[in-house]
Order: structure tokens, then C-alpha cells, then sequence
């Protein structure tokens, strides 16, 4: 048997030149038996050099040389930083196989090179962690500012990883203690002192409470995937990161703040910002331009965002009639039909406004039929879409509409179809009860006229009351159209 | 109003910014702070998670706002005008001492930097450009940005963000332009899609070859955009569909997918309930065997489908297409063999690297797999071939998880 004493537990100089020797000398792995200085001196055995100073088995000389593949050394690099004590024996038994298999290393699938691929990874994997772990706290020495961090790697990789460290912080003083070894770079050169323990390491730093906010608000608790974090940030590592210990409280708390999200009512803007918003859509001109054509203003009317009526509507329904007509009907806004046909008056309310039109002898085609506000308002009963009456704040975002097509069309007359209609073009509540039935002067040498509205006539539960109300809408009819005559 | 303190306004700030699913470092030209002023690096490949939050997400950079006030109403946003979310607003400064600040500490890779739009999307854009110079010129920092792209922000500005930042990103939202115009009222589907366009140009301009004054490098780490699931009615394929042509026009480094998560103080016209987290698990694998393993989205799924969500996409690919399968592993190519269920691109390199050298028996397989009982009836290998398992009506139950993946 023989007993190899290496230097440090990352010495790979030494098991690369004992191994090398034993190699030349035929030992077979069973015989070897790997330990590291301090460690098992009970064994007793012997250091690298003394091993080498030996002379090889004449009969098997090879001359003291022989190749092994880049690959085994890349991956046996790597793999003395492994926590493992199996690590020297692996590698020696791997060295001595690729004598008799130089493509050992390629047959990933073999036990041997799986275990030592395996290890590597881990090693790896160590490394990784240790650049993302590592927390530097701040300090402050005859020098100026420093750094410096604790640290406990998965894997003995703190003096393999020290470059990265210096790559990224070139420019600034830092240490990180481990209980393997220690690093510092002085921005000059990096040097490595023996392990240290954490009562070495600054005990805090002021900005971890900024992180610490950072990390529990960055957070999302309905999304709650412990096993995902904990497979990449193993509790091995909580004890040292700052932020760790904010997760039990996280994870308590998670599922009853997403209940609380899920169940909470939908909140209502605030009164602020809902003013503000329909102050704003009010003002704005459309798209900076003022319509000239009927046609620009249907097209403007179904993209129209003034107010939020188009959000649960199907369309914007603009107006119908000729160009030139000399008497303008501004009804409510469109129902259910007419937000489906995009035209107005095509619902129930639309026939018996068309019944009344023809008995007071006015011809529909003759006139331009449009209403107060264009998008269709209602809420939804079970899967009837029901009318509700748009409020002062909608008219008067639509009254952008309404005020183009009057300046394109210049009616003679403009008849206001109910209260709605009234508050449009007179601009002010208007009791219908009180005014209907008379021409009342408007801007521009135009009249108008205010009367019932064509649903109104549906609703009136009396037959006597019906009768006699639509009798007084034809005959408000009749005048409109003789006043514009 | 009370002033906030610093402290205060990282958390309303870091809040806001939770829902965008994207915190990637990866993927940047290499570089390091040897021989400058400040620091940073970046080593070109993967990317460092520094820490992960209890929902599994990776926290690589310092993932904020510069405000979230916001003049627009997206209805899937907790930071629309008309949420009643508290609201705050960095300066330039705050956000550069933060980063500097953070990454000093080794807590993250860099920034990612977004914002709600206040006053006028040039002038919120100017405002994170203008942090992002601050940070490579004034402090010399050499660590990973990214920068959110407001669409209707000028070119010019879109252009400066190029120069500075690792990745610019646009959000597509939502997988229809419909449900975007009616979501988020004052977006334009249009408009998103010409910006990302424009993002195209600029990166491949930077990176084109026989100039002699080369512009300078252009978002090294190419741009990205993320997409809600759930939040409309969109199916599985319509998603994958529109990730594909995306993927396609403006050569997308990543689709995120993000599934639409309850968000305090949120609006009726939006699915209240727990995310869709295994429908959006579903998505990316998805998209990766579109991106990696050489899928076309059709074979995966048809426009109106949706992904079955118990079994992952390549399995139920397999179960559909069984006349492709038992496979060879010590014959069938590296295009073929990428379809076998349960094995990824490395497992498969793997594969092909010891089959010159010997013929691969099931042990071996298992040594180069996470598991076998699920590959084995797909497979063929020396002292292995499924007879009639591959085609046996019980196959389905057999590969099908026992009981779906708890999230």
C-alpha cells in the first residue's frame, strides 16, 4: 500500500506529480491510498516529491512521460476542489483506466467518468453560487472604503473564483473570508491568506435593509413556488445572505394575500383621478382636428375614447340623413338594436318614431336622424344588455359630435328627443312638460324644439295618458317641420 | 403630500415593477472593469440569478420603476391612472446611487429599468435614458442594463437607449390586438410592432460586417417582449402563433410569458383568480421546442388549441406521432433524437458522443437521462427494444404524470 500525503486539500500539483509517479510504477488504485497533510498521520506515508524521487520500474519504464487527455485534466481541476474525500482515488482510477481506454472520458455514460463528470458539475455549480452569493458589507480603514464578505462555498472554489471577483470590482478593495482560505485584492494583485471565521466579517451593512425591501417587494405572493427557490438557492446558503431570513414570514404570508387580492371588490378610481380623466377627454380636441365631413365624423365617432362608454359597446353609431337637411332629430343614444346595426332609430323606440313621422307628414329621408351620445350605455341583466341613462359628464363629451354634425349640416330647426336630448343642444336641464310645443331660438339664427322621447311614448302604462301624449309628439312634429319649411 | 423616504419608494417602485416576468443578465458582450474607472462585468454566456424570491423567479438585476404614476389605463396593470395604487417617483440620481449601491454589494447583475408614462412618452423615455448615461459615463459601470422601450418614444431616443443598454424590450401585452385596444386603450398594437421593428434595424445595422466605421454596439443582448396569458380569451395556439411571428419579424432574443396574477386593487373587467401557473409552464416548454428542438408551432399545436396541460408538450407530441417512435439511439440522428420525450439537447450531445465509442445499453441511457420508465417505450438501444409498448393503448397513462406538478 501505498500512502500519498498531499500538501492542501486543493493540491493538485502534488497528486499530478504522485499520481504520475505511481502510474509509471504500476501501482494499481487499490494500492494507493490518498490523505492530506494533517489529516491522517496515522497513515504516516509520503509527500509527492519524495514519491517521485523514487525511480520508476525499469521494466515498465516509459520514460516518466505519458499523455492524458485535455479533457481529464480540465475536468480533473476542477474536481480536487470537491468536497469529496473519494476525489483523489476517482481521479487516480480514472488516470489509470485511460491507459488501457484512451476515450474513457468521451463514454459519458460509464459509472467512473459519470461520477467524475458529476463532481465537476458540482464544482461548478459551487463556483456559480459563490459569484452570486457572496454579500460585501462595507468598511472603512486607514486606506478608505473596503469591502468585505463571509462566505461558505458549497465546494472548495474561493481561490478559483477570486479572478472573477477581480474582473468585476477591479476598482475597489474588497476581502472575502471563507473557512477554506481567505481573499484580497488591494487593486494591485490578489493574495490568499489562510481560512477565517465569521466573527472576522463585518457584522452588517446599512443599504441590506434597502436590499432586504428590494427582495420582499419584488416578490409576487400568488405565486408562491418554494421548491423552485429552494432548488436554486439552497438553505446550505441562507444563513449567509441577508435576505434569507425575510422568506419564512414570505411564504406565511403569501397565500393570505392572494386571497385578500382575489377576493377583494374591484376599487373604484379615485374621485380625483376620475375628474381629471374626464376633464382631460372633454378638452381634447380629436385628434387635434375639428371634422368637416359626415364622414370623418363617423369615423371619429367609432374610434371616440372621450369617454368610456365605447369600452362595453360594439360600435360608435353616428348619424343618418342627407347632408342638407334643413330639420336635425337629436335622440337619447343607441340601444341594443342600434348598437348592433350601427344605425340609429332602428329599435322599438325607432318604429314608432317612424309611425309618428309619417302621420305628422315629415319624411325621414328628408331629415338627419342622430342622438346625444353615440356609444350604446347599459348594464348587463343576466344576457340582456338594459338600457341606463347617460349621465351629464357623457353628454357632454359627445357634444363634440353633436356640435360637428350641426355645423356641417346647419339645420333651419333641431329637434331634442327627451331630457337627454334637451340637455345637449340647449346646453341645460331642460323640463320638457314646460317648453314643449314651441320654438325656442338657438345660436347661429337656428330653433329649436324640445319634446317627447319615442321610448317615452312605449312607456306610459295609461292608454288614455299614451294616447294623448302621442298626440302632442305628432303635433310637435308637425311644427318642427313647418318651422323649418 | 408627505415626502417619501428612499426606502419608501423602492418598495412602491420595486412593487410596481413585479409583473414583468423578465430579469435576465444573459446573453451581452463580454467585458470587465479591468483598466476603467468603475466596475462591472459581464462573461457574455449565461447570466447570475443573485438570489430567488419565494415564487422561484430569479432575481439577476434591480428590477424598478422610475415612477409609476401613469397617464395610460391598461386594465391589466396595477399602475394604470385609474388604480388607486400609492405612487412614486425616482430621480435619475436615486436610481443610479441604488445600482451602484446594490451591485457593489455583489446583490445583482445591473438594472432593469422601467416606467409608467408621465407627461409624454418622449419625455418619460429621455428620463431613463438619461439614467442609464449617468451610469456608463459618469460611473464608468460595466454591468448589465436593460431598458423597457416606450413605443411611441421618438427614434432618436430609441436609438440612445440601443447604445447604452444590454437589452431593450417592448411588451407586446397581450396575444391579440383586439383584446390590447380594448385592455389598454391608449396602446396601439401597431405602433408596438413598428417600434420593435425599428429595434431590428438598428441592432442589425450595428452588427453589419465590411464597414469601416462600425456604429457602436447596439443592445448586444438583443431585445425581448412579454406576453400575458390569461387575461383574455387567446388559446394556447393563438399565443404560440404570435410568438412565432414574432420571433420571426423582429428577431426576439425571448417571448415571457406571464401569467396574469391578481394584482391588488385590480379591475372587474379582469379573471380575478390565482394565476395560471402550469398553463404558463406549458407555454415556455412549448416555445422552447420551437426555439431548440426544432418544432414548428403547427406540429406542437393548431391555432385554436390549447396545450393539454398534463403531460408536456413533446410527450403529447410523441403520444400523437407514435409511428416516429421506437427510435434508435445508437442510429437515429441528432434532429430525430431531439424528439424523444424526457431528453434535452445535452442529454442528446451526450449520446452522440459515446456512440462513437460503444452501443449504447439502457444502463447507459439511464446514466445520461433524469429518468428512463418514461423514455423506455420510445426507445430502442442494445439490450433494449419496447416490442409492442409503443404503440399499446395504456401508453398515455403510463407517461402521464400521477399527479400534476404542484405550484
Amino acid at each position: 500500500m501505498e500512502v500519498v500525503r498531499l500538501a492542501r486539500e486543493t493540491d493538485f500539483d502534488g497528486w499530478r506529480q504522485a499520481a504520475r509517479a505511481l502510474r509509471n510504477r504500476r501501482v494499481p488504485p487499490e494500492s494507493a491510498l490518498w490523505t492530506v497533510d494533517g489529516q491522517a498521520s496515522l497513515f504516516g506515508g509520503r509527500s509527492p516529491s519524495e514519491i517521485a524521487a523514487e525511480p520508476a520500474d525499469a521494466s515498465e519504464a516509459t520514460g516518466g512521460r505519458f499523455t492524458a487527455p485535455k479533457a481529464f485534466v480540465d475536468v480533473a481541476t476542477k474536481v480536487v476542489l470537491h468536497r469529496s474525500d473519494e476525489r483523489f482515488a476517482l481521479l487516480y482510477r480514472v488516470l489509470w483506466r485511460l491507459q488501457d481506454q484512451p476515450s474513457l472520458m468521451h463514454i459519458a455514460s460509464d459509472p467512473d467518468v459519470a461520477q467524475l463528470r458529476g463532481f465537476a458539475g458540482e464544482v461548478s455549480r459551487a463556483a456559480h453560487k459563490m459569484k452570486a452569493f457572496v454579500r460585501f458589507r462595507e468598511i472603512t480603514d486607514e486606506d478608505g472604503e473596503a469591502y468585505v464578505a463571509w462566505f461558505e462555498p458549497a465546494h472548495r472554489v474561493a481561490e478559483a473564483t477570486a479572478p472573477f471577483f477581480v474582473r468585476r470590482f477591479a476598482n475597489m478593495r474588497f476581502s472575502i473570508l471563507t473557512p477554506d482560505v481567505c481573499v484580497h485584492w488591494d487593486l494591485a494583485a490578489l493574495a490568499f491568506t489562510p481560512g477565517a471565521d465569521p466573527a472576522d466579517a463585518p457584522a452588517g451593512d446599512a443599504l441590506e435593509d434597502y436590499w432586504r425591501t428590494y427582495y420582499a417587494s419584488i416578490f409576487n405572493p400568488a405565486r408562491l413556488k418554494v421548491d423552485a427557490m429552494q432548488k436554486e438557492m439552497p438553505k446550505r446558503y441562507w444563513r449567509n445572505l441577508p435576505e434569507a431570513a425575510l422568506i419564512p414570514e414570505l411564504i406565511a404570508q403569501a397565500q393570505g394575500r392572494t386571497d385578500t387580492m382575489v377576493r377583494q371588490a374591484p376599487s373604484e378610481p379615485s374621485r380625483r383621478v376620475v375628474k381629471a380623466a374626464v376633464r382631460n377627454s372633454r378638452d381634447a380636441p380629436w385628434e387635434g382636428q375639428a371634422t368637416t365631413t359626415l364622414d370623418e365624423v363617423a369615423a371619429g365617432v367609432d374610434h371616440c375614447r372621450r369617454c368610456d362608454l365605447w369600452r362595453d359597446a360594439t360600435q360608435g353609431v353616428a348619424g343618418e340623413g342627407p347632408g342638407q337637411a334643413k330639420l336635425l332629430f337629436v335622440g337619447e343614444q343607441p340601444g341594443d338594436q342600434e348598437d348592433l346595426a350601427g344605425k340609429p332609430f332602428v329599435g322599438p323606440a325607432g318604429q314608432m318614431f317612424d309611425r309618428a313621422l309619417a302621420e305628422a307628414g315629415v319624411p325621414r329621408a328628408e331629415t338627419y336622424v342622430t342622438n346625444a351620445v353615440k356609444h350604446f350605455k347599459h348594464e348587463l341583466r343576466g344576457k340582456r344588455r338594459i338600457h341606463q341613462t347617460p349621465n351629464a359628464g357623457e353628454v357632454t363629451a359627445c357634444r363634440w359630435w353633436l356640435d360637428a354634425e350641426r355645423r356641417i349640416i346647419r339645420p333651419r330647426v333641431v329637434v331634442a328627443l327627451g331630457a337627454t336630448a334637451g340637455l345637449a343642444v340647449l346646453g341645460k336641464p331642460t323640463p320638457i312638460g314646460k317648453v314643449r310645443g314651441q320654438a325656442m331660438p338657438l345660436s347661429g339664427q337656428a330653433q329649436a324644439v324640445v319634446t317627447y322621447h319615442p321610448a317615452y311614448l312605449l312607456r306610459v302604462p295609461d292608454a288614455a295618458a299614451k294616447a294623448e301624449a302621442y298626440a302632442r309628439f305628432v303635433e310637435d312634429l308637425r311644427l318642427a317641420w313647418r318651422l323649418a319649411a | 403630500m408627505a415626502t417619501l423616504t428612499l426606502k419608501r419608494k423602492l418598495a412602491i417602485l420595486s412593487d410596481a415593477a413585479k409583473y414583468d416576468a423578465s430579469c435576465a443578465s444573459s446573453g451581452s458582450s463580454k467585458r470587465d472593469s479591468m483598466g476603467g474607472k468603475g466596475m462591472g462585468s459581464t462573461d457574455g454566456g449565461m447570466g447570475i440569478c443573485h438570489a430567488y424570491a419565494p415564487d422561484g423567479r430569479c432575481i439577476s438585476l434591480l428590477k424598478i420603476l422610475l415612477t409609476n404614476f401613469c397617464v395610460y389605463d391598461c386594465a391589466y396593470c396595477v399602475n394604470r391612472v385609474s388604480s388607486n395604487t400609492p405612487r412614486a417617483r425616482f430621480s435619475v440620481e436615486e436610481v443610479v446611487d441604488l445600482t451602484l449601491g446594490f451591485y457593489r454589494r455583489n446583490y445583482i447583475e445591473g438594472l432593469f429599468l422601467s416606467s409608467g408614462i408621465i407627461r409624454s412618452a418622449d419625455y418619460t423615455m429621455e428620463s431613463m435614458v438619461r439614467v442609464a448615461r449617468t451610469l456608463r459615463e459618469t460611473h464608468d459601470f460595466r454591468g448589465y442594463i436593460h431598458l423597457k422601450v416606450i413605443p411611441e418614444a421618438s427614434p432618436t431616443l430609441v436609438e440612445q437607449a440601443g447604445l447604452y443598454a444590454d437589452r431593450v424590450s417592448i411588451n407586446i401585452e397581450l396575444p391579440k390586438d383586439d383584446s390590447l385596444a380594448a385592455l389598454a386603450p391608449e396602446k396601439d398594437a401597431t405602433g408596438i410592432k413598428k417600434a420593435m421593428g425599428a429595434v431590428r434595424v438598428s441592432e442589425e445595422a450595428s452588427k453589419e460586417k465590411g464597414r469601416k466605421a462600425r456604429p457602436p454596439k447596439f443592445a448586444p443582448a438583443g431585445q425581448s417582449t412579454q406576453m400575458i396569458v390569461g387575461a383574455d380569451d387567446a388559446t394556447d395556439g393563438a399565443i404560440l402563433k404570435r410568438s412565432e411571428g414574432l420571433y420571426g419579424a423582429y428577431r426576439l432574443r425571448r417571448v415571457y410569458y406571464s401569467a396574469f396574477s391578481p394584482i391588488p386593487d385590480s379591475t372587474a373587467r379582469l379573471p380575478l383568480a390565482r394565476p395560471p401557473l402550469i398553463r404558463e409552464h406549458r407555454l415556455y416548454q412549448a416555445d422552447w421546442l420551437m426555439r431548440f428542438y426544432g418544432f414548428d408551432r403547427a406540429e406542437i399545436i393548431g391555432e385554436t388549441e390549447d396545450l393539454d396541460l398534463t403531460v408536456d408538450p413533446k410527450m403529447a407530441w410523441a403520444l400523437r406521432n407514435r409511428g416516429e417512435f421506437p427510435m434508435d439511439v445508437n442510429v437515429a440522428d441528432r434532429e430525430r433524437l431531439l424528439r424523444v420525450p424526457g431528453r434535452g439537447v445535452r442529454a442528446v450531445d451526450r449520446i452522440l458522443d459515446v456512440r462513437r465509442f460503444k452501443r449504447l445499453e439502457l444502463a447507459d441511457v439511464k446514466r445520461l437521462s433524469r429518468g428512463i420508465e418514461k423514455l423506455k417505450p420510445f426507445l430502442v438501444c442494445a439490450d433494449w427494444s419496447p416490442g409492442a409498448l409503443t404503440d399499446s393503448a395504456g401508453l398515455p397513462e403510463r407517461v402521464r404524470p400521477k399527479q400534476l406538478e404542484l405550484f
